[in-house]
């Protein structure tokens, strides 16, 4: 009651602006508590060596200081790195195939575009269980085609060695994302005018001339904004590792998510836990300022 | 004959030969096209494939092209899979999905709405506080979500990782329908206002229907993200009894003393697939409205 009467009197502009701020307060009060607080707790946490149950005692960098005595946490980096280096170019390549594939709105061209991007909208999780029976040594079709093929002499444990456990990881996740880059780089490529081309032709200039001269440099910002994207996915991943290698051989394939998920969930070591996702989170950060430094500059 | 109708003549069979080179290039184009997208569809079709033959020849050594006889026993095997079955694990993604779906519209529509036609203190600092969260990977933050989680009794429940998710879509979801109420005119809700409607019927009554292509983005993402998520899903879950759809394909992949079986792991990856799958074929639009939104946000 006694709410409603001091509302009647504010002003309609004072009304408005407190009405206003309601209709914000559900969004920012769930930001803060699930992203805010847990980033400050993250911080405050990694400061800390803290079980799941029992005592929690502060231990200052402690943690930091073990992380660069950790050879697993050193591996895992050197391992996201190396595989993050290793699938942005096919994903980058590939889309841009694509891209240019199905760039003209020739008769049927939606279908195929649809087709191309279907993976995008499975699961990570389940197109990993999808690509882990297919490249099954026993069962999978892989090997059967290979070996009714006379490819290879006898069925290949693909998962089994760390080379071509990435290699089929890479195939993986290039089937599963690649659509998303062709569809950002479709856009760039439908947004440069038809006449740069054709008076490009007038002049003689082949196919790489004007990939060269026309749509590479005037893709700049939409290449810049597929690849960090890609390479931010990347960076983060861990479904793959975790359905379809479990890490292994030898735990050659165990991403950053993977080691801070392991230490966190399985071991219950969270202070330890929480200090590898503050450098993750820096990592992320950084790529992030990258993302913006690029698109920004040309505006 | 005159030179110039020689001219003439050669200029036309030039113009048949680049006629027939673009039609030969047309061709070669959608050769390539199709042969790309059996490609791409394979996977998603030899899973079915799998699904429909029989337990038995589905873990035949090696495996069979074609399916000898058409079964639904894989299936069948799934309903009673591990004990619970995958009708309890349908059950807890779809109302996890359902509850991220309802959240993140509510949150969003009314965050959007506030974002983008009032003016209250401290409003350009809320929202790039909102924003800013775009940046930051939710696998940083998943140690203390968990522990508030566990603190409050909300691991184990659908509803706890509903929330989780719901947040997850928030800072896409305002920014989308923050300027789906962009470009609304104002004169349309100015009369409205005239007339002494309160806000909130504005917003229910005339609003609701411009900004839906927005709303159904939202929606669509909410959906599909909740329906597909692993990581969090498997963190946030202890008990079988509350496995998601992706957690519980991957106990099958594991199997039950290493004995796997993969006639109903693809009954399953199919079963997971489709719900996506349509959504995405139905509503493809709103969804590549959002994909191009999120990626000119910047």
């Amino acid at each position: 009651m006694i709410g409603s009467i001091a509302l009647l009197n504010l002003s309609w502009q004072q009304r408005r602006k407190l009405t206003g701020l309601l209709f914000v307060t559900p969004t920012v009060a769930f930001v803060t508590v699930f992203f805010i607080i847990p980033l400050l707790m993250t911080a405050y946490m990694s400061l800390h060596d803290w079980p799941l149950f029992g005592e929690r005692a502060f231990t200052g960098l402690e943690n930091y200081q073990e992380l660069s005595k950790d050879r697993q946490y050193l591996k895992s980096l050197d391992f996201t790195f190396r595989y993050t280096a290793l699938v942005t170019p096919p994903i980058f390549i590939l889309g841009f195939i694509l891209a240019s594939l199905v760039r003209h709105n020739i008769r049927y061209i939606g279908i195929f575009r649809t087709i191309f991007f279907l993976p995008v909208v499975i699961g990570l999780g389940v197109s990993s269980l999808l690509w882990v029976w297919m490249v099954d040594d026993r069962i999978g079709i892989f090997n059967k085609i290979l070996l009714d093929l006379n490819l290879v002499p006898k069925a290949q444990l693909f998962l089994g060695r760390p080379n071509t456990a990435m290699n089929v990881i890479i195939l993986s996740v290039v089937w599963k994302t690649v659509g998303f880059t062709m569809i950002l780089l479709l856009a760039g490529l439908q947004a440069i005018p038809d006449e740069l081309y054709e008076s490009a032709e007038v002049d003689g200039a082949g196919y790489f001339r004007k990939l060269f001269y026309i749509t590479l440099p005037l893709m700049r910002r939409t290449i810049a904004l597929a690849l960090v994207l890609s390479v931010i996915g990347s960076v983060l991943s861990f479904d793959q590792f975790y359905i379809m290698t479990r890490g292994g051989p030898r735990n050659s394939t165990i991403s950053i998510v993977f080691w801070i998920f392991n230490n966190s969930f399985t071991y219950f070591k969270m202070g330890y836990g929480a200090a590898m996702s503050i450098v993750l989170l820096g990592i992320l950060v950084a790529l992030t300022g990258l993302q913006l430094y690029v698109l920004r500059e040309k505006e | 004959m005159s030179a110039t109708a020689l001219d003439a003549q050669a200029k036309r069979s030039q113009q048949e030969i680049r006629r027939l080179r673009r039609r030969a290039l047309l061709t070669l184009r959608y050769v390539v096209l199709v042969i790309v997208a059996i490609l791409f569809l394979f996977p998603i079709f030899w899973s079915f494939i799998n699904s429909i033959k029989l337990p038995a020849e589905a873990v035949a050594v090696p495996p069979t092209y074609l399916p000898t006889e058409i079964s639904f026993e894989n299936y069948e095997e799934l309903t009673t899979y591990g004990k619970i079955g995958i009708a309890q694990h349908v059950y807890n993604s779809t109302v996890v999905a359902l509850i991220t779906v309802a959240g993140s519209i509510v949150l969003s529509t009314l965050g959007g709405y506030g974002f983008a036609r009032f003016n209250f203190p401290g409003k350009n600092v809320l929202f790039i506080m909102v924003l800013s969260t775009l940046m930051i990977p939710f696998q940083s933050i998943l140690i203390p979500l968990f522990v508030m989680i566990v603190q409050v009794d909300l691991h184990d429940t659908l509803f706890g990782l509903a929330l989780v998710y719901i947040t997850f879509q928030l800072p896409f979801g305002i920014f989308l329908m923050r300027n789906s109420f962009l470009a609304v005119p104002h004169e349309i809700e100015e009369s409205a206002l005239l007339d002494g409607c309160s806000s909130l019927s504005i917003l229910y009554r005339l609003m609701l229907r411009l900004v839906l292509p927005g709303i159904v983005t939202v929606a669509i993402y909410a959906f599909i993200n909740s329906w597909n998520e692993f990581l969090a899903a498997l963190i946030f879950m202890s008990d079988q009894d509350k496995f998601t759809l992706p957690v519980f394909l991957t106990t099958i992949r594991y199997g039950i003393w290493g004995d796997v079986n993969w006639g109903a792991l693809q009954a399953g990856v199919i079963v997971s697939i489709i719900p996506s799958l349509a959504i995405f074929l139905a509503l493809q639009r709103y969804y590549m409205d959002g994909l191009m939104g999120g990626a000119v946000k910047n």
